[in-house]
């Protein structure tokens, strides 16, 4: 038999960071490939609720002094763009890959779950601050929107957007189809978004309805990223904060365990 | 470098069990692949060979026992053994995002290659007959086309090993031997190859050792000469005069039939060609055409897997 030697497998040093950064820039290739539908869609969608809301509500008093309804709107309108396209991106590609059978690439590859993990986060937050540095560039001649608090706009967007991009690649994970992944968004991502006071402020919500939802942390994450523009919030930024950091503690415990354990890929 | 590594085998499977429910997909599955082997793993669907491979290349965990590619544990040292290894998988699957070159330059870049590997691609571009298509989208190329950049993918980090599982399944022809072309230069060049087919004459082609896996289990393992040599039997097909019987003392030994000849099974001890034709003649047998055939891989194949045949275990 012919024995042969064979030099050792070396792991270059940085292996792993050009393994992370391929991926991460793959994963921004595919959604700048069909960039009409990962981010024009969504900026057009949030400018025609900003329209009709704005239309709608024009002699609504105001929940903050000094701020009028269509300025209230504007950064609610922006994060629940947020939330929903760094869910969305990380969630198709995956699924995508998963029925498209490509995904064994990525798993035969010596990537771990950090790197997995950090490359799609780091994509959807990309896709996600591009949807919405687009709707606050398109809103910004019509609409007036200060910038109290810089760092806190800045902390909310990557808190809100990295706990999205990571429930994205938990339901990536654990869905089989596309309609599964249909089902995360329509029945988890969309209600909570839109109950979150993206539309109104929660003190003006009947009792239950406010405690309901003290609980739901797209809540937290858009009145914090709303506190980081007029320094004014339903609750305070630290708690909003709390929360926000909170739940991506949570999301991304659970997701690199999946990750970590081959749960539902690794079978 | 650690000396027992410098020598381990290229594959080492011991003790691999698999259990989906209630199915025993491996059941404590043991062999060696040596380094610079060609070795063909033959079996039929559902035999157990994709689950061996899949668990080999970290798709699939597995349940009982270890794996190693150049002595690395495929768990506990997973990164170098993935780095190891290439496995172009059976299913026909690609990113319809990205160009040929695109998708050869993030596969490497997976495995931590950068620039340094450029000069690869162009090669494994050029030696695949891709040059025409590297700026293709994968969605615009033919089957055999998508099925060499898959080829490609799993070569592009340089491994060592190399396993190809049904790389051949539903190509045409001229594409079958320009990849058995390219298998064989691989393993000139010093790869070690391990291949999964359902063509047996190409396994009986381009392998030196052949393990057939049945039920979760290896039935046997050898070299492909000794697997050939193993059943000392010969086929003689023998087309009869119109309105020739067979004598009843031969008919146990017929096995097919075809084109209006028949196919007897002989034993080489037992049924000595002389004494078939001294039966016929005794019986005034008249024969038209007479043609003897040694038997392949694919007989072989047939008898070990009809039969229930003992599993084999091989450190």
């Amino acid at each position: 038999m012919d024995m042969q030697a064979t030099p050792p497998i070396e792991l270059r040093r940085f292996s792993d960071r050009i393994g992370f950064v391929t991926l991460t820039r793959k994963e921004v290739r595919r959604f700048m490939a069909v960039l009409g539908q990962t981010v024009t869609a969504p900026v057009i969608t949030a400018l025609l609720y900003l329209l009709v809301f704005a239309q709608a509500m024009a002699g609504r008093a105001s929940a903050y002094p000094g701020v009028s309804y269509t300025e209230f709107l504007v950064p609610g309108l922006v994060m629940m763009a947020v939330i929903q396209n760094a869910f969305a991106n990380s969630a198709s590609s995956l699924i995508q890959s998963k029925v498209m059978g490509n995904l064994v690439f990525l798993m035969m590859a010596p990537l771990g779950p950090l790197e997995w993990f950090g490359a799609y986060v780091a994509a959807a937050l990309l896709r996600a601050a591009l949807v919405a540095a687009a709707m606050l560039a398109v809103v910004t001649p019509f609409v007036h929107l200060p910038v109290r608090a810089p760092l806190a706009l800045f902390a909310m967007f990557l808190l809100a957007g990295g706990s999205l991009a990571v429930l994205g690649i938990i339901a990536g994970i654990v869905s089989q189809k596309f309609d599964h992944i249909a089902a995360f968004t329509n029945f988890f991502i969309m209600p909570l978004s839109f109950l979150s006071g993206v539309f109104y402020s929660v003190h003006s919500l009947p009792p239950l309805w406010f405690h309901a939802s003290r609980f739901n942390p797209f809540f937290y994450m858009i009145d914090g990223f709303r506190y980081g523009f007029f320094g004014q919030s339903d609750v305070s930024i630290l708690a909003s904060l709390l929360w926000s950091a909170g739940f991506l503690v949570a999301v991304s415990a659970v997701c690199l365990w999946m990750l970590a354990s081959g749960y539902k890929l690794r079978r | 470098m650690n000396d027992s590594r410098a020598l381990s085998p290229a594959i080492e499977i011991s003790g691999l069990c698999k259990r989906y429910g209630t199915v025993e997909a491996l059941k404590g599955v043991s062999f060696a692949i040596q380094r610079g082997e060609f070795f063909g793993l033959l079996g039929p669907n559902g035999a157990g060979k994709s689950t061996l491979i899949n668990i080999v290349a970290g798709l699939v965990r597995q349940d009982q026992g270890r794996v190693a590619v150049l002595g690395y544990d495929t768990v506990k040292d997973w990164r170098r053994a993935r780095r190891a290894i290439g496995v172009v998988p059976q299913e026909l699957v690609f990113d319809p995002f990205f160009t040929v070159e695109q998708v050869l330059e993030i596969q490497a870049g997976y495995y931590g290659c950068g620039r340094e590997v450029r000069p690869w691609i162009e090669q494994l571009i050029e030696r695949l007959d891709l040059g025409g298509k590297r700026r293709a989208s994968m969605r615009a190329l033919s089957g055999g086309q998508k099925r060499r950049v898959m080829l490609a993918q799993a070569l592009v980090h340089r491994p060592p090993v190399v396993i190809l599982d049904e790389p051949t399944a539903g190509v045409d022809v001229e594409l079958r031997r320009s990849l058995w072309r390219f298998m064989r230069e691989l393993h000139d060049e010093g790869t070690t190859v391990v291949l999964t087919t359902h063509y047996l004459d190409e396994a009986q082609d381009l392998c030196s050792r052949i393990a057939i896996i049945d039920r979760g289990a290896v039935r046997v393992i050898e070299s492909t000469e000794q697997l050939l040599a193993r059943h000392p039997f010969r086929f003689l097909r023998l087309k009869l005069a119109d309105g020739a019987q067979l004598p009843d003392a031969l008919r146990p030994l017929v096995t097919g039939h075809k084109n209006g000849a028949l196919e007897l099974k002989l034993e080489r001890d037992r049924h000595p060609i002389g004494a078939v034709f001294a039966a016929l003649k005794s019986a005034g047998v008249d024969i038209e055409d007479v043609h003897t055939r040694e038997p392949d891989l694919e007989d072989i194949f047939v008898e070990l897997t009809a039969a229930r045949v003992p599993a084999v275990q091989q450190g």
